[in-house]
């Protein structure tokens, strides 16, 4: 092995929101850093093909939908009208001061930005396909993953779309059908049915969103079954065939078969981690038949100069356990007494009305027979969510019985996503009933909401009356 | 060939220092004869052989420290001696880990080199989202732990639910620590580090026995209490020349009669009177606890250091049942014969140092008892009496009390009490 061309003590391989935040945390640290990706410039697939350009476009797609709201209450807009290409710009020039900003945080930290696809040699070498070598005394890997089309579906028509092409909004498609019916799926539905689409939601299970506790799902799945064409469940998609007027899909479920025409079809059926061609059978590394790298709860992996870290390091695909992943790494290498011990990974899905959940779910403690409460305050008790119009919301907590600790929490409704956090700040501290119950949260808001479940469990909410049983 | 281990030892004991080993390699010993002494920190145990046989290895050294499931030493039975069926629990503590039983049973101990090392450690892959089944505590403690080696579930939290806040790890630690220096009581900060005192001149280093350990732990401890002392004179020129008159008749009975005895008596008494002298304080649950008993440690002064056997129940035995105890229990001390059990159930205690010297001192109240009795020497002194000096044999008496418990003038009162029943004593006798 000829030697190579630079030296790095840390080179993270793959720039998304795993990769970089293991690469910042390195500099900060005083290792000297390479942070190496396939693309120009650092921000990954979250960055550049998934949460930011997604929710860039759910921003259009929740103007519209208010809009539409408030004309029911007395303030009518009339119907949006659209320029497709001012809105691709915005959504482009959101990634592109994104990506700018890592750029610059990047060279402020001194780490070198390696536009590269990179390759490991062996246990201390990367090899480049600009022809350099890279030697390292760790690496990281943050190669990520990709969405995966089915073979079947895989019929190199740009009709049939992956959730990458489906956010470069090409056009607005008059029928769109969206196989899968995870966060994915339903995210992108709501985009392009607020654009104008009839979007039509293919599962094959009997339910969508199906990590997430059915009681949450119901007050979206009102609202999609009102938006959306139709939400097939328990259904499978048998054939697709492109036709020169659409993509002809096959759809069979217990009431028999049928073929109905779409001018789009988006597959959102699941992702795969990006473990192939980036040489890790040359090292030590451990792959899982499902293609994630094995690794501890600090990253490190069997071989021991290589860590990894994000969605090729196992489930949960979420770039905020990524970034948490990839500080613990570089702590722990670094002998700080960092570990990945979290109690809760929090879960958002952005649909209206949004959806997220952490810690222990009430079907997950039913499952295991945990002792505990179920809270749920809904949402219609709420002045904040009377005066928005928006009472399709509900908040629940477990307690555990006798502690009162939160061990779960689950929201539906208006800024869920943003909700979520206070639970997950709970469940990591090990809060209980009386710290939520004896903490003032401001009012008018939603967030009272979670105060207001600690007060049910004690019997004596403001807002919600119960007889107690005798 | 079997392995013989150092047995339990008593409650709460984990082992001891080695202060005699009585047998060596080659030695045929008989089942129940003395192997070793070990002392521990309540006294000294002599480990008895559990069968009979011939010594082989000996796995234990004078000045060591052994530790109750050790091995002592290996013996070869001696034929028909011992059967099988073997008294002693022998549990071999056997090295190799319990799943390995296609190991032919030849296998020399080397063989255990040649097994592959294992890779890299790599911890089992974690499960994402798994239910938080955890000690309750936020990321920040949970870190803080890790940094100083903490095992939380060990933690006892003190925030809503049982939370356990950084605060908890860092008096978990200062208990660890002042449980590891045993002369720091509990709370405090450790002890400075000491000069090196071979610049000035030789030194030399001893290991501290187990029993001043012990002392100096209980001590530490005891120095906790806020205590005052109390003192007073008694007039035991009447109960000297008693004792002097009957201590010969005393000893020909196996008993001394000396003035602990008369003590012993006139608390109890006391004690009787004033039952908060005999109690104990459970300020963790705000409680008082009396106890309807009267067991007095009294002091004794070995060669190894003080050992404090009880008498039990004094209030119910005799004057002569007394002298004979007490003479029986301080041999024993001496001897380091005195059983653990011996020393435990102490309700109040009396330290006499009469027979060595000194016009008073501060006896330190032994925890969880709330009063010691301090008996210092009696001299001869002109005390005014019938309207002229009379030369009294006066004995000064010195009271500690835990004063959370105890007020000066109750103090005052019992001590007084005790004064008049030695004063007095020929009353008890009637």
């Amino acid at each position: 092995m000829s030697n190579p061309t630079s030296t790095y003590e840390i080179v993270v391989v793959g720039a998304g929101p795993g990769g970089y935040a293991a690469a910042f945390m390195a500099a900060d640290l005083g290792k000297k850093t390479a942070l190496v990706d396939a693309s120009k410039q650092p921000g990954g697939v979250c960055l550049q093909r998934g949460c930011i350009p997604s929710k860039a476009l759910l921003h259009f797609a929740k103007i519209i939908r208010e809009a539409r709201d408030a004309a029911e209450h007395g303030l009518v807009f009339g119907e949006p009208t659209l320029d497709l290409d001012k809105i691709r710009a915005f959504k482009n020039k959101v990634i592109g001061n994104l990506c700018g900003g890592l750029e610059g945080l990047c060279k402020s930290r001194g780490i070198d930005y390696i536009n590269a696809r990179a390759s490991f040699e062996n246990s201390t070498q990367l090899s480049l396909d600009n022809g350099t070598t890279l030697g390292f005394s760790h690496a990281i890997v943050a190669t990520g993953s990709r969405p995966v089309i089915p073979k079947a579906f895989d019929l190199g028509d740009p009709r049939i779309m992956d959730s990458t092409a489906a956010l470069e909004l090409a056009d607005i498609p008059g029928n769109l059908l969206i196989v899968g019916g995870g966060y994915i799926g339903l995210e992108m539905g709501t985009v392009y049915s607020a654009l104008g689409s009839k979007v039509t939601v293919v599962e094959m299970l009997d339910g969508i969103l199906m990590g997430a506790d059915r009681d949450l799902v119901v007050p979206l799945k009102k609202r999609l079954d009102k938006e959306f064409e139709a939400i097939l469940v328990k259904t499978k998609v048998a054939k697709m065939e492109p036709r020169p007027e659409g993509i002809a899909v096959t759809l069979e479920n217990e009431e028999g078969s049928k073929t109905l025409l779409f001018d789009k079809v988006l597959i959102s059926t699941g992702r795969r981690p990006n473990h192939e061609s980036i040489g890790l059978e040359k090292t030590r590394v451990v792959v899982t038949p499902k293609g994630f790298i094995e690794v501890d709860n600090k990253g490190r992996t069997s071989d021991p100069n290589i860590l990894a870290i994000g969605d090729i390091a196992g489930e949960p695909m979420l770039a905020h356990k990524a970034s948490r992943e990839a500080r613990v790494a570089v702590e722990a290498l670094c002998g700080h007494p960092a570990e990945f011990d979290n109690l809760c990974i929090p879960a958002v899905v952005f649909t209206d009305p949004e959806v997220a959940w952490c810690g222990i779910t009430e079907t997950q403690a039913l499952a295991e027979k945990r002792d505990v409460q179920v809270i749920k305050f809904p949402w219609a008790a709420s002045g904040r969510a009377q005066s928005l119009g928006r009472t399709d919301g509900l908040t629940k907590v477990i307690y555990e019985t006798g502690t009162e600790r939160i061990l779960g929490v689950g929201i539906v409704g208006d800024t869920a996503g943003e909700m979520i956090a206070e639970g997950a700040l709970a469940i990591e501290n090990a809060l209980v009933a009386g710290d939520i119950g004896g903490t003032i949260h401001a009012h008018p808001t939603l967030s009272e909401t979670f105060m207001e479940t600690a007060e049910m469990l004690h019997g004596n909410a403001t807002h919600i009356f119960r007889k107690k049983k005798a | 060939m079997k392995e013989v281990i150092l047995p339990e030892l008593g409650e709460g004991i984990a082992g001891g220092d080695i202060i005699n080993v009585l047998v060596k390699t080659g030695d045929t010993i008989s089942e129940g004869q003395t192997l070793c002494e070990i002392e521990t920190d309540k006294a000294v145990v002599e480990i008895p052989s559990p069968a009979s046989g011939t010594v082989g290895e000996v796995r234990i050294k004078k000045g060591e420290q052994a530790k109750v499931g050790s091995v002592i030493l290996t013996l070869e039975s001696t034929g028909a001696a011992t059967p099988a069926a073997s008294p002693a629990p022998t549990p071999t503590p056997s090295p190799q880990p319990a799943a390995a039983p296609t190991t032919p049973p030849p296998a020399a101990p080397a063989a255990r080199q040649e097994l592959p090392t294992p890779k890299t450690e790599i911890a089992t892959p974690r499960k994402a989202g798994s239910p938080p089944k955890s000690v309750p505590a936020g990321p920040a403690t949970r870190r803080f732990a890790r940094e100083l080696g903490i095992n939380l579930s060990e933690v006892i939290g003190s925030a809503s639910g049982g939370r356990i806040v950084i605060e908890d790890v860092k008096r978990h630690v200062r208990e660890l620590t002042s449980r590891q220096h045993s002369f720091a009581a509990p709370g405090t900060p450790a002890p400075a580090p000491l000069p090196d005192f071979s610049k000035y001149g030789p030194i030399d280093i001893q290991p501290l026995p187990s029993l001043r350990r012990k002392i100096a732990e209980q001590m530490a401890l005891a120095w906790q209490i806020p205590m005052v002392t109390h003192y007073d004179e008694a007039d035991i020129t009447d109960l000297d020349a008693f004792r002097r008159r009957f201590a010969a008749r005393v000893k020909d009975l196996g008993g001394v009669l000396t003035v602990t005895s008369f003590a012993l008596q006139a608390v109890a008494d006391a004690l009787l009177e004033f039952p908060h002298f005999n109690a104990s304080l459970d300020l963790a649950h705000g409680t008082v606890i009396y106890k309807n008993y009267i067991h007095i440690g009294v002091a004794v002064d070995t060669e190894s250091g003080l050992i404090v056997p009880v008498i039990r129940d004094v209030n119910k035995k005799s004057l002569k049942e007394l002298c004979h105890e007490l003479a029986q229990l301080s041999q024993k001390a001496r001897d380091r014969k005195v059983t653990v059990e011996e020393l435990r159930g102490g309700t109040f205690a009396i330290s006499n140092l009469g027979g060595v010297g000194g016009t008073g001192f501060t006896p330190l109240v032994n925890p969880p008892q709330v009063a010691i009795l301090g008996l210092a020497r009696g001299a001869i002194r002109p005390v005014w009496r019938n309207n002229a000096f009379e030369p009294r044999l006066m004995l000064p008496i010195c009271l500690s009390y835990d004063h959370r418990l105890i007020d000066g003038a109750d103090a005052a009162r019992f001590t007084r009490r005790v004064v008049l029943g030695l004063e007095e004593f020929a009353g008890k006798l009637l």
